[in-house]
């Protein structure tokens, strides 16, 4: 939807505003070879010459694009070899549109009619800059998954990966994550402690839960405080005093230990989820099953749980992946016989380095996509049954 | 209605007065809840604060002396560490009996090392001394004090006898002044010598990054949180993907990829290479360092700074923004005078969850932040598990677990706990 008119523009204003950017890109350009004036200069010039050109045959927008992009992706070619043409390829993408979004006046036709040039300029500056965070937010975990499949043992891109070689890539980490046994044993003590962990924290949560939403309870918040806590303290806190306490008592470096100790890690996140829940629970059904002759247990599994049971296994879910992450205490708490991936990945990183690692990250970054997809299912089933939002 | 007297109480349907069968039902109803939350309560009890009590305990409990050396203790009493001279016979008499049967039970090494964070050497001086006392004869070869003095000549020292005079009680605040760089002097508390003092150097460190860090999320989160509160819902449930994945993605590949990317090898430092912007011989060093650190933790909590900004940005109306701007303010002033007062909730919230966060962090400091960019925690974590200083490791805990609540409670007062949101 259009809300300013626009025209085109002059190819004075498209081929200055290109050349901007061509002398940035340029910039990387010629540093990379040898001198970063003459490719600022280059870069400057062909795209204010490229912009001046394309101003005056704006109805071709679709093939002069495409011819952009094999243009730049040739002379990458000649600079550089295959990345370099795949990164030219790129450029040429974005120097078509940018020339043909500016040409046209396209950046105008969404913003307010009032705008100045400059409200303009800042508005697209300060798009700029949202998308630089989100770069920095999900780059590490991006640049992580290809170098799970290098052939070598380094935690670097390799020329023959750069180079898009077959040779340059391989699935020996991953073999080597399902084929070793201290990794499998780290996986199989995490799948052992996770689930226990989480049956106990959201089993006493949801009570709790369903406690702490009734109308009146004495000491709400200190309970609440208490409650929370273990989110709040630190968590090498925890792991001393769990330390200190559970040798007294027995329970250091025993399977027991460490589920305790990660069951109550996850209870705070189970109250939240599922107190928030039930705010928004109508508790006029049960009062509704209990006048028609229900007891507080049938009314509790027939009504209340399939109402709240979205909350509860979100809930869940936070208690696992909390259990599943954590590293801190289960090495205090933990011995050799507890030792779980996060453990295992610690190990990897601060004494030998081997690149399984990456392969072990991509795996548990699916797991946190798989895992993030159920959330959300989740969350508008839950809002749906409330009558939050329509559909 | 005349028949109503209206002097007497109001009766319920079964013939109690009203009032308490009301004040009843409220309280069957307040039993109920807490019964529900019971269990919980114990369990939380039992797992988490006790052994945070325990800490607290540890942090000033010295029952190793006393126990070891019973009658010792006693016989020190009398003496005077400020007289010059070691202790009369009846303390090395004391000191044998006591050290006889903590040999046979060999307890005495353990009280050596724990005498030894005081005062180095007295570790060796009770181990070598054990290896003859097993020796002695308590009934014929008395006197001990020249027996003690010719066997190691630290049993004359007044420095030795002072310290077990001065760690005789059952508690101690020994591991707190360590802790802030002060030991128990000759009169009172006095600073340890420069070259010993590193706890408050470790404290201000921990407080100045965490500080960085949480001004470094407020930044790099006050525009995304923006926009995200303020695009379309269609658009914004895309984007909130790029907050969430990273928030959902465990620690460990998010502190291996920082390694991966900040290392001299690493990616950054490639590509910088490969672009000529860098030389080969002059590779950037970011990690093991305090900026890796930083750049690190901002990463792994800049979502708990995003989320609670866009939750309190959600509710902000664009409209005053319009408002203001048509009743004449510029774009600043309709900013900074309207909307960032209303977004001042958000910011304190997750400025506090991030700070609380960063400085009881152990993982990533320890893994990107080499020496110079470690944190109190690695120091307590060191202390557990290496020097086995346990006292001190609690007594550092408790000192940050004071600042952290201290922080929780004002979480508490601004935020209000039960309205903390999860993604």
């Amino acid at each position: 939807m259009a809300l300013t008119p626009v025209e085109n523009q002059t190819p004075g204003f498209v081929a200055a505003t290109a050349a901007a950017s061509g002398a940035f890109f340029g910039l990387f350009v010629g540093t990379s070879q040898g001198s970063g004036l003459m490719g600022v200069l280059v870069g400057a010039a062909i795209m204010a010459a490229l912009g001046f050109a394309l101003t005056s045959m704006l109805d071709k927008e679709k093939p002069f694009r495409w011819v952009l992009i094999a243009a730049f992706a040739v002379a990458g070619f000649f600079l550089g070899g295959l990345p370099a043409a795949v990164l030219g390829g790129l450029f040429g993408w974005f120097a078509g549109w940018f020339i043909f979004w500016l040409g046209t006046s396209r950046y105008r036709a969404h913003l307010a009619p009032y705008l100045t040039s400059g409200q303009v300029l800042w508005h697209y500056t300060f798009r700029v800059i949202c998308g630089a965070v989100f770069t920095f937010l999900i780059t590490p975990i991006l640049v992580v998954m290809p170098l799970s499949f290098n052939a070598q043992d380094f935690f670097t891109f390799t020329p023959e990966m750069l180079r898009f070689d077959p040779a340059g890539y391989s699935l020996k980490h991953y073999q080597d994550f399902f084929s070793n046994q201290d990794w499998q044993n780290a996986l199989w003590n995490s799948i052992r402690i996770a689930p226990m962990a989480t049956v106990i924290s959201v089993t006493f949560g949801t009570l709790a839960a369903i406690g702490l939403s009734q109308p009146h309870v004495p000491f709400r918040r200190a309970i609440m405080a208490i409650l929370i806590s273990p989110m709040i303290v630190p968590l090498i806190i925890s792991a001393a005093g769990m330390y200190f306490f559970y040798s007294r008592i027995g329970l250091q470096g025993t399977y027991m230990g460490v589920v305790l100790a990660h069951a109550v890690l996850g209870i705070p996140f189970v109250i939240i989820t599922v107190t928030a829940t039930l705010v928004g629970f109508d508790r006029s059904l049960t009062r509704a099953a209990a006048n028609m002759g229900a007891g507080p247990v049938t009314t509790f599994f027939r009504v209340q749980m399939p109402l709240i049971l979205p909350g509860v296994v979100s809930g869940g879910l936070f208690a696992f992946i909390t259990s599943f992450d954590e590293v801190v205490v289960v090495l205090f708490v933990g011995s050799a016989g507890q030792k779980t991936l996060p453990w295992q990945m610690f190990i990897g990183l601060r004494e030998q380095i081997s690149p399984t690692i990456l392969a072990v990250a991509t795996i548990l970054v699916g797991i946190s996509v798989l895992l993030l997809a159920t959330l959300e299912l989740l969350r508008r089933r839950s809002e749906r049954l409330r009558g939050m939002s329509p559909g | 209605m005349s028949d109503i007297t209206d002097t007497g109480p109001v009766i319920a349907a079964d013939g109690t007065p009203l009032k308490r069968s009301l004040a009843r039902a409220l309280r069957r109803q307040k039993i109920r809840a807490l019964m529900l939350i019971a269990p919980l309560l114990l369990f939380v009890l039992l797992t988490f604060i006790m052994p945070i009590g325990d800490m607290l305990f540890r942090s000033v409990e010295n029952n190793i002396v006393m126990d070891t050396l019973p009658k010792t203790v006693v016989a020190l009493q009398d003496w005077d560490p400020d007289s010059g001279e070691p202790p009369s016979e009846a303390v090395y008499a004391a000191l044998a009996a006591d050290l006889k049967v903590a040999v046979e039970a060999k307890r005495h090494t353990r009280l050596g090392t724990r005498l030894n964070y005081e005062l180095t050497g007295i570790s060796s001086l009770f181990r070598k001394s054990g290896r003859q006392i097993k020796k002695w004869d308590l009934a014929q070869d008395a006197p001990f004090k020249a027996k003690f003095i010719d066997m190691n000549d630290g049993w004359a020292k007044i420095a030795v006898w002072r310290t077990i005079k001065t760690y005789s009680p059952k508690y101690t605040n020994g591991y707190f002044l360590n802790s802030i760089d002060m030991q128990k002097g000759t009169d009172g508390a006095e600073a340890r010598p420069e070259n010993q003092q590193i706890y408050i150097t470790l404290f201000k460190r921990t407080m100045f990054m965490s500080m960085v860090i949480t001004i470094s999320c407020i930044i790099l989160a006050y525009p995304v949180a923006w926009i995200l509160a303020n695009l379309p819902a269609r658009t914004s449930n895309m984007l909130m993907i790029l907050v969430l994945l990273p928030f959902w993605t465990s620690l460990l590949v998010r502190t291996s990829a920082w390694k991966v990317m900040l290392q001299q090898q690493g990616v950054i430092n490639e590509t910088l290479v490969w672009l000529g912007l860098v030389a080969d011989d002059a590779r950037l060093v970011m990690i093991n360092n305090q900026f890796g650190t930083i750049v690190a933790m901002t990463h792994i909590l800049l979502p708990f700074m995003i989320l609670p900004m866009y939750s309190v940005m959600q509710t902000i109306q664009p409209t005053y923004l319009r408002a203001a701007k048509s009743l004449g303010a510029t774009n600043w002033t309709a900013f900074w005078r309207v909307y960032f007062p209303q977004s001042i909730p958000g910011i304190g919230a997750g400025s506090i969850l991030v700070f609380i966060l960063s400085i009881g962090y152990y993982i990533t400091p320890e893994l990107v932040g080499g020496t110079k960019g470690v944190f109190i925690s690695n120091r307590i974590a060191f202390h557990i598990s290496s020097s086995l200083n346990w006292g001190l490791a609690a007594a550092l805990g408790a000192i940050l677990l004071a600042v952290v609540l201290v922080l929780y409670w004002a979480y508490d007062k601004i935020v209000g706990i039960d309205n903390v949101k999860l993604g």
